[in-house]
């Protein structure tokens, strides 16, 4: 066990998990969408999780930091809310908000982060970009909503782990990357009915069971 | 599918394994293997993207997000007359950009897809090198400079036009023979 300090609160922790991982478990919650325990090696591409350790010159994510012995951890200061709000602002401007029509409503990670952070569901600061997203391939049993997609990754990352094989993947690249299923006649996606982890992973019902025969 | 596809379609089927054979089945071969199969063919098709995905022992989908990543890609088979809009510094200044909005709203197609009938196919490039004339658009090896939307239309048609005079030319040829 390691013993580190967290916004002046003494937590104990396994040897070996990441700063993120060890907060999360001593109920000291940190912002974050593109995590999973699972991961051996987080993409830390959400910019959320972003933390102020002692010794560190800059705020850093504290999803890609083991913890150690001793470690001081500063999960409130300026800095780091500033950097979460400029993140969190950027996403919610590619995300399209219609809260009471949505599937996630309520248990949205994006609805608790702003709660979180005090921060408004809609930006003011910048433009509500909808992005124009062509949903090229149909998947038999799974639904897509390109402009709900935050890309946090979560999904291609399960589904690799699941099946063995990538059924999902990232496509395009800039504004125009989507959620891709590409592959008809791939064998392995007939077990997709069995599965679903994708869906039970996505922090905003991006990715969605299609309601009819699929159940 | 038309019948030309199919055609296509076949050719491809015959050709790929050859192709394939020369490479081993290593996940770091995909981007020559996609190259090779692009400068034979012009555009990458589904299905040679499945057959590819197929050899190295990857998912299809897997092939398809490392090929729609990269811009020296295509996805459709170039059409007849390829038109090219500069978006370019310079032409970007100059709205190229509504140029490129008239060319797709007038051949219902986007950037980097073909009509159906394989006539046009739309690029959207980086600088042709004649900035002094911005905003530019080239289509097949001509240069058509100071373009304005309202010249969008009279380009296509031109083209139209072009193509039922031939036909009408070969009807003719036929009879009189």
């Amino acid at each position: 066990m390691v013993k580190l300090v967290v916004d002046n609160k003494e937590i104990e922790s396994e040897e070996g998990i990441t700063v993120l991982q060890a907060c999360l478990d001593n109920e000291i919650y940190i912002p974050n969408l593109c995590y999973l325990k699972e991961m051996d090696n987080p993409p830390g591409s959400c910019r959320l999780c972003f933390v102020e350790i002692d010794g560190s010159r800059q705020p850093i994510t504290s999803c890609t930091v083991k913890v150690k012995e001793g470690m001081v951890v500063k999960t409130n200061t300026d800095h780091v809310r500033r950097l979460q709000r400029a993140a969190f602002e950027l996403l919610l401007s590619v995300h399209h908000i219609d809260c009471r029509n949505c599937p996630a409503n309520r248990k949205c990670e994006l609805q608790r982060i702003a709660k979180f952070l005090k921060f408004g569901l809609k930006p003011k600061r910048l433009e509500q970009l909808e992005r124009e997203v062509k949903t090229e391939q149909d998947h038999p049993c799974l639904e897509y909503v390109p402009n709900r997609c935050i890309l946090c990754g979560r999904c291609v990352f399960v589904c690799r782990k699941e099946s063995g094989q990538a059924m999902i993947s990232f496509a395009k690249r800039g504004l125009d990357t989507v959620i891709s299923f590409f592959g008809e006649e791939d064998k392995p996606r007939a077990t997709c009915k069995e599965c679903y982890a994708c869906t039970r992973v996505c922090p905003v019902s991006a990715i969605l069971v299609k309601n009819s025969h699929c159940q | 599918m038309d019948h030309k596809g199919e055609i296509e379609e076949k050719a491809l089927l015959h050709d790929m394994a050859s192709i394939l054979t020369s490479f081993e089945k290593e996940r770091s071969n995909l981007i020559p293997i996609l190259q090779m199969i692009q400068e034979k063919y012009h555009y990458l098709s589904a299905r040679a993207l499945q057959i590819v995905a197929k050899h190295l022992e990857v998912s299809s989908c897997e092939v398809y997000g490392v090929a729609t990543f990269y811009n020296q890609f295509r996805f459709y088979p170039p059409g007849k007359h390829q038109i090219r809009v500069c978006l370019g510094t310079a032409c970007h200044v100059r709205r190229g950009d509504i140029i490129l909005e008239n060319f797709e709203r007038k051949l219902e197609i986007k950037a980097g897809e073909t009509t159906t009938n394989r006539e046009f196919s739309i690029d959207r490039v980086a600088c042709v090198g004649c900035c002094a004339l911005a905003p530019v658009t080239t289509i097949d090896d001509t240069v058509h400079g100071h373009m304005a939307p309202s010249k969008v239309e009279g380009l296509i048609l031109g083209f139209e036009i072009e193509k039922e005079r031939r036909k009408r030319e070969n009807q003719q040829g036929e009879s009189k023979q």
